[in-house]
């Protein structure tokens, strides 16, 4: 059994790169590995917008983060100073800045980028996908 | 850092691929990021700049028309982080008509067979 991380660098649904994460995740899984943490990261942080409606006939790419949290345990990381910057604030931070709305929950967390270097330090296999 | 393009790279803990210029995209400043910390985290941290990600060495540098700020702050705190080993690719170079006289910081020519061992002798890399 391998611990894998997923670095993801790309916006959901601009394109495939989300949706092959979501799907290599999946995979790992269900070959008997640990999917331990997934780092949203560049414009991968829109991934964690708890305001994400895509279309019901569509794969919704949060909903999926969030399964595999659930059932997996899977860690997913939100980069805090890429998220910020894009818009993607929970409410402690939405609180901070005054903002009239939160568009981040749990089980996606902010957090920095030693979070990633200790991902990538502790699993044995960190890919990276981007557009 | 290694002395002469030739002789065989030195492996670091974490090596970063750069491969976008300073403006127009948020790559490189965030690929700097990483590097900043993994750093700061005590990896010892190797660049390699390729593609037109040698312009972010090119000197004279400023913010720009945009309203960045430019990566080239970023690139003058490597020496504090102890960021001494850059690579960059030779033909990247010449496709540029670039010498490394151009460039603000010491970097290391490889060729494509010496960036291929590069890429394969470290045990992680991040390519932004």
């Amino acid at each position: 059994m391998l611990n894998y991380a997923l670095l993801l660098h790309a916006a959901p649904y601009s394109h495939q790169a989300a949706l092959s994460a979501l799907r290599f995740a999946d995979t790992v899984v269900a070959n008997g590995h640990r999917m331990k943490t997934v780092f949203f990261y560049h414009d991968g942080v829109h991934n964690a917008s708890a305001l994400m409606a895509p279309p019901q006939d569509e794969v919704h790419l949060a909903d999926g983060w969030k399964r595999l949290h659930r059932e997996h345990g899977t860690e997913l990381l939100v980069c805090v100073a890429a998220g910020l910057r894009r818009g993607l604030l929970d409410v402690g931070e939405a609180s901070r800045h005054g903002a009239m709305s939160h568009s981040l929950e749990a089980p996606f967390e902010l957090t920095g980028v030693g979070q990633l270097v200790d991902a990538m330090l502790t699993s044995d296999r960190m890919i990276t996908f981007a557009p | 850092m290694i002395d002469v393009s030739g002789s065989r790279p030195v492996p670091q803990d974490l090596l970063v691929v750069l491969r976008h210029p300073p403006h127009g995209t948020q790559w490189l400043r965030e690929g700097l990021d990483v590097a900043l910390v993994a750093a700061a985290f005590g990896q010892r941290v190797g660049l390699l700049f390729q593609g037109d990600g040698i312009y972010a060495l090119l000197k004279g540098q400023q913010a720009g028309a945009l309203g960045q700020k430019g990566t080239h702050p970023q690139l003058a705190m490597l020496e504090m982080y102890d960021i001494d080993t850059l690579w960059v690719s030779a033909r990247g170079l010449r496709e540029r008509g670039l010498s490394t006289d151009d460039l603000m910081l010491p970097v290391v020519p490889l060729e494509a067979s010496a960036m291929v061992e590069l890429l394969q002798c470290h045990p992680h890399t991040l390519i932004f």
